[in-house]
């Protein structure tokens, strides 16, 4: 059985083509991917992030707790801010990637993916501190992210002289009707826009005046095919594709979410020792150089006839009209610019190392 | 969602119309509306012998690849280039412009396995 968001009726109603993910029956699409994927660039759209999973911390050690359950450095979060960071196992492969904010000193709030929060719980729950509370609020909140060009116009039309647009990575936490809303400045598209929480009874109402105040904009429910789409345009990574528990932050390429000198945590070992001996294998982007079918994940990667690596995420990208992707390959080849291969069905088709993200704002 | 009555249908959503022997072959309008913005179709080589029922084609749309099969047993005769330059033709006009392939059909008087619009209809409906 399936679990459903508190807007899979409105999905439904609204007409979406709904599939499976991670466990969730989840919209793919409304009207069509590249359609959504366009508001975003060019406007705004609206996806149910609500399957996310939330998790609260608190008590007087949950700042030094964790700094050591998690990559980036805790201390360097003001209230109001947030962070992305991983969580590692002991031998620095990522279990997942998420967003830390501060919400006063000494009291933060988690936000995870929907597959991850069970194992992400019980992770943290076995790595747990005394004076510091615990507590997975996932259920308990829907989440819907707003995103495109013209989200901070679809902003100031709900909150205009009332409150200030928190900036990059703050979030805002307020009272509507007297429910907690949490609105950060955050997303997954490479476009300005925000990612609203509230209480799961507000979603169908929340989603409606969003749609309804974003009409003006010309504002698109999105689902997760799109999502998909701009989010591998600006290379960022999909746990479960681009990030394992075999793959480190290091190989990922994201190590400026690491602070290997802020003292000790799960999995600092196991990167120190891997930045010394040379990381042997690097995620990096690619772009497809001539016409080919888009390139998809398990491909293989082929350098002078030898297979040296597989795609981890693969699509046509709307915007560059080209195939794109990113693969794990060994740091010897990937060097920018580099022409590797991608198997496509037993046929091999040529594709560039290319700097990230793949799609800039011209 | 559109089913001409003057083309023959298979049950894995391909289309053909047949004229002097020669079948041109698509997808059906409900095929094209499943898997959604076609981003990029492969075709079969000119002259190709399929056999009936062979996957000889394949569209991709932004999430998947899709294998087209052949309809009946024949030989590729021509292939839609306007359609290679132009993949999102296929949604816009399955029937039309957006057509697929064209097979000089081995025998065009004893297709087997093919249904009629009505047949189609009850099977998609």
């Amino acid at each position: 059985m399936l679990k459903t968001t508190p807007l899979h009726p409105e999905h439904q109603r609204l007409g979406a083509r709904l599939i499976e993910f991670g466990g969730w029956d989840m919209p793919v699409q409304y009207s069509s991917i590249l359609d959504e994927h366009q508001a975003v660039r060019t406007s705004i759209g609206a996806f149910d992030i609500s399957h996310m999973g939330q998790f609260s911390v608190s008590g007087p050690k949950a700042t030094a707790w964790l700094n050591r359950v998690l990559t980036n450095n805790v201390e360097r979060l003001q209230p109001g801010t947030g962070q992305y960071t991983f969580l590692l196992n002991a031998s620095g492969g990522v279990i997942d990637d998420l967003i830390i904010y501060c919400l006063a000193e000494n009291r933060y709030w988690l936000v995870v993916n929907a597959s991850k929060i069970e194992e992400d719980y019980e992770w943290m729950s076995r790595h747990l501190d005394e004076g510091v509370e615990f507590t997975n609020e996932s259920g308990d909140h829907a989440g819907i992210a707003v995103q495109g060009p013209k989200s901070s116009q679809l902003f100031e039309a709900f909150f205009g002289g009332r409150y200030s647009r928190p900036s990059h990575n703050e979030i805002l936490v307020i009272e509507i009707d007297g429910y907690k809303y949490f609105i950060a400045r955050t997303g997954y598209t490479g476009e300005d826009g925000f990612e609203v929480f509230c209480p799961a009874g507000r979603a169908v109402k929340s989603w409606n005046d969003i749609l309804a105040r974003g009409a003006q904009f010309g504002i698109k429910p999105c689902g997760l095919g799109s999502r998909d789409t701009l989010r591998l345009e600006m290379c960022y990574p999909l746990n479960g594709s681009d990030l394992s528990p075999t793959r480190t932050p290091l190989e990922a390429g994201l190590s400026i979410f690491v602070d290997l000198n802020k003292g000790d945590f799960i999995g600092r070992e196991a990167l120190q020792e891997q930045k010394a001996a040379g990381i042997p294998t690097r995620l990096v982007p690619f772009k497809m150089k001539d016409k080919s079918p888009p390139p998809r994940s398990h491909y293989g990667v082929w350098k002078d006839g030898v297979q040296i690596g597989e795609v981890s995420s693969g699509t046509q990208s709307p915007s560059l009209g080209t195939g794109i992707g990113m693969a794990y390959i060994p740091a010897s080849h990937a060097k920018l610019g580099e022409e590797i291969e991608i198997d496509i069905r037993g046929r091999r088709f040529p594709a560039i190392i290319e700097r990230k993200p793949l799609y800039k704002k011209s | 969602m559109n089913i001409p009555d003057n083309l023959l249908y298979t049950e894995t959503h391909e289309w053909l119309r047949i004229e002097d022997g020669i079948a041109t072959v698509g997808i059906t309008d409900h095929a094209q509306e499943e898997l959604s913005d076609v981003v990029f179709v492969e075709m079969p080589e000119i002259s190709r012998e399929l056999k009936p029922g062979e996957a000889c084609a394949v569209v991709e749309s932004v999430k998947a690849a899709s294998d087209i099969y052949a309809p009946a047993a024949g030989k590729v005769v021509a292939i839609n280039e306007e359609l290679v330059s132009n993949p999102a033709l296929l949604n816009s006009d399955p029937y039309g412009t957006g057509w697929l392939f064209k097979i000089q059909l081995v025998n065009a008087e004893e297709i087997s396995g093919v249904k009629s619009a009505a047949d189609y209809a009850e099977q998609v409906g």
